[in-house]
């Protein structure tokens, strides 16, 4: 399952410090990413995670300290680096009154002229996705009647439009219940076989998390506190350490399954 | 290793990913023929001219003196080179159409259709459905800096506002981006993203200390400065075809600018990070159609006053009608926004004939109750 990162890595991160208001938020960070790779960064709440995903999709101040797909992604032009890593945001904002189809069609504006329109093949590579993952039915539908897990598949969408090789998920599964938060792992993974994408995730369900990742990031205070394989990163001395958490770790058959256990009173 | 930075194209890149061929897709059988994406449809384009026409032809016809809406037409067309119809108006009545009533319906369309316009655009710029030249103090802005300009500067010395000079419109500039800068800043005080509630209470405060300003000025100059009263409830009366020259320039240049980036308005309305992440500049496109909007205000103000509640009523109208799409809403609050204050004026010069009144009070009757409508529909995002 462990792959060591071999040629020119998807994401490079060398020694990243971010602060946000004068606050630093992440302290001299690494992070290796290869291609065809799924990271996935865990740690407790405000130990950086969604700083580190936005520092490495270019929506903060580029420093030169991040690296994709061996370029400088300072030095790369915004619709280029559109064109390479795509985001899909938390919680992402749903214009109300906006088409499914619309709104994946604004995936492909990196490929769209300023000041242009979408071409013929933009709305045929938006059908292509939108079949790609079960939607094709749902292109007239507003984006706000939908559930939750129809949703999530529509963000993937118009992050798949971009054509990016590179997807980058801030909490992909948080507002799904169990069975949605399969289901769209199970189609990003799939995703990746098949095209070839490198994925760089942060999530909070950590035996989910376990269970798709190649490889995990832990990260505290804003610092990689552990990193490697998923039954190397989650440990109950690192989830104890860390999160302060009391879970028992337990082997499963694509990754260790984390357990909640009650604390005992002293 | 190789440099991939100037095609954007990174090493690694598979080539069965849909980037490598973008342009090329096969359309897979059974999907859906007839789904376009969003975008101006004839039919909104026709009923939008048609009601410029209609506006236009009975503005020119209706007044003291009623013309034939027929002869009124032909007359119209008779304006375009080649054309020579008998319309059957006598000498006066053809002035009346060409030198008095024509002007003043081109003046209600402009400016009716730069207020819409505008409105529309701050209302995507912003993510606000509230916003609006008048509630974001941009208007007062515009109209303190043009009571400057004719207390102070002397300009309008004649007693009289026509022959206002052309560089009119820029002091107005001038006053209106000082205006939204200050909404702007106030209104994000509350947080690094002010809520939408904020930035239109800001707009209400600096609206307020503006026309108090825009108050004492007047009371200061009161000698030389007579006109400008009926000119803050909004007059479109003494409209010749210098006002519309006044307004023109400046409107063809934020139509232009704003029309251009109908689409970058649609991709901001799913945030400034996917904007971002898009490969777009939001605050740069924010701050260029700020300013293109501001410059439409600042030419309608210049020529016509404060005329309040056109920017909230007529793209609220279209979003209802036509789709919630700049790409849709921007083109039509232009067309619409044109031919509702031209038929407002209508209104405002027929109810109580022979007296007029002003259409800023026409605008704010009809506009009140609408407002409290869309507070209604907008709470969600309000709160």
């Amino acid at each position: 399952m462990s792959r060591e990162p071999a040629g020119t890595p998807a994401v490079e991160v060398r020694g990243l410090h971010v602060a946000l208001g004068g606050t630093p938020i992440l302290t001299g960070v690494d992070l290796t990413v290869a291609v065809g790779e799924w990271v996935t960064v865990i740690g407790p709440n405000g130990a950086g995670k969604s700083t580190l995903l936005r520092a490495v999709g270019g929506l903060l101040p580029a420093p030169k300290t991040i690296t994709l797909f061996g370029t400088p992604s300072a030095a790369l032009r915004r619709r280029d680096r559109a064109r390479t890593v795509a985001t899909v945001a938390q919680s992402p904002v749903v214009p109300p009154g906006m088409s499914v189809l619309d709104y994946v069609l604004l995936g492909r504006t990196p490929y769209i002229p300023t000041l242009g329109r979408e071409s013929t093949a933009d709305v045929d590579a938006v059908h292509e996705v939108l079949g790609r993952l079960d939607l094709a039915g749902f292109h007239r539908r507003e984006l706000a009647t939908l559930s939750g897990g129809e949703r999530q598949r529509v963000f993937l969408a118009r992050a798949l439009a971009q054509g990016a090789t590179l997807l980058l998920l801030d909490e992909p599964t948080s507002a799904l219940d169990i069975g949605h938060q399969q289901d769209v792992l199970e189609v990003v993974d799939q995703l990746r076989r098949e095209h070839g994408l490198t994925v760089l995730a942060t999530m909070h369900d950590l035996s989910l998390a376990g269970e798709y990742a190649d490889r995990m990031v832990m990260l505290a205070a804003g610092r990689v506190v552990a990193a490697g394989t998923p039954s190397e990163v989650l440990t109950e001395e690192l989830l104890a350490t860390h999160y302060r958490a009391s879970v028992r770790v337990v082997p499963g058959a694509h990754g260790p399954l984390v357990v909640p256990v009650r604390p005992t009173r002293p | 290793m190789s440099d991939p930075a100037p095609t954007g194209r990174p090493a690694g890149t598979p080539p069965s990913s849909p980037r490598a061929e973008p342009r090329t897709p096969a359309r897979p059988a059974g999907l859906p023929s007839g789904a376009r994406p969003a975008g101006l449809r004839l039919r909104w384009l026709v009923a939008g001219l048609v009601a410029v026409l209609v506006a236009l032809v009975v503005g020119v016809s209706l007044g003291p003196v009623s013309l034939p809406p027929g002869s009124v037409a032909a007359e119209l067309l008779n304006l375009f080179p080649g054309v020579h119809l008998d319309s059957g108006l006598t000498e006066r009545e053809i002035a009346i159409v060409t030198e008095l009533r024509l002007p003043r319906v081109v003046l209600g369309l402009l400016v009716g259709g730069l207020l819409a316009l505008a409105g529309g655009c701050y209302q995507g710029v912003f993510r606000n459905p509230l916003a609006d030249p008048y509630l974001l103090g941009v208007a007062a802005g515009a109209g303190l800096a043009v009571t400057a300009a004719i207390a102070l500067g002397g300009a309008g010395r004649q007693g009289t506002l026509s022959g206002l000079p052309m560089t009119i419109p820029l002091a107005a500039f001038a006053g209106s981006l000082l205006a939204v800068t200050m909404t702007y800043v106030l209104g994000a005080a509350g947080g690094r993203r002010g809520s939408p509630a904020m930035l239109i209470l800001a707009g209400v405060a600096v609206s307020a200390f503006l026309s108090a300003g825009q108050t004492y000025l007047l009371q200061r100059h009161a000698d030389s400065i007579q006109p400008v009263y009926s000119w803050l409830l909004g007059r479109l009366a003494t409209a010749g075809w210098h006002d519309v020259l006044l307004v023109l320039p400046y409107a063809a240049l934020t139509t232009v600018v704003v029309l251009l980036h109908r689409r970058e308005l649609d991709v901001l309305a799913v945030g400034d990070d996917e904007a971002r992440s898009l490969g777009l500049h939001p605050q740069r496109t924010r701050y260029l159609l700020i300013a293109a909007a501001s410059l439409g205000t600042a030419a309608a103000v210049s020529a016509t006053g404060l005329i309040g509640f056109v920017g909230i009523i007529v793209p609220h109208t279209v979003r209802l009608l036509a789709g919630s799409s700049y790409r849709v809403i921007l083109p039509m609050s232009l067309l619409f926004g044109g031919a509702f204050l031209a038929l407002t004026d209508v209104v405002a010069r027929t109810v109580a004939a022979p007296s007029e009144l002003p259409i800023g009070v026409v605008t704010a009757l009809l506009g009140g109750p609408f407002f409290v409508l869309v507070l209604r529909t907008a709470r969600r995002v309000l709160t």
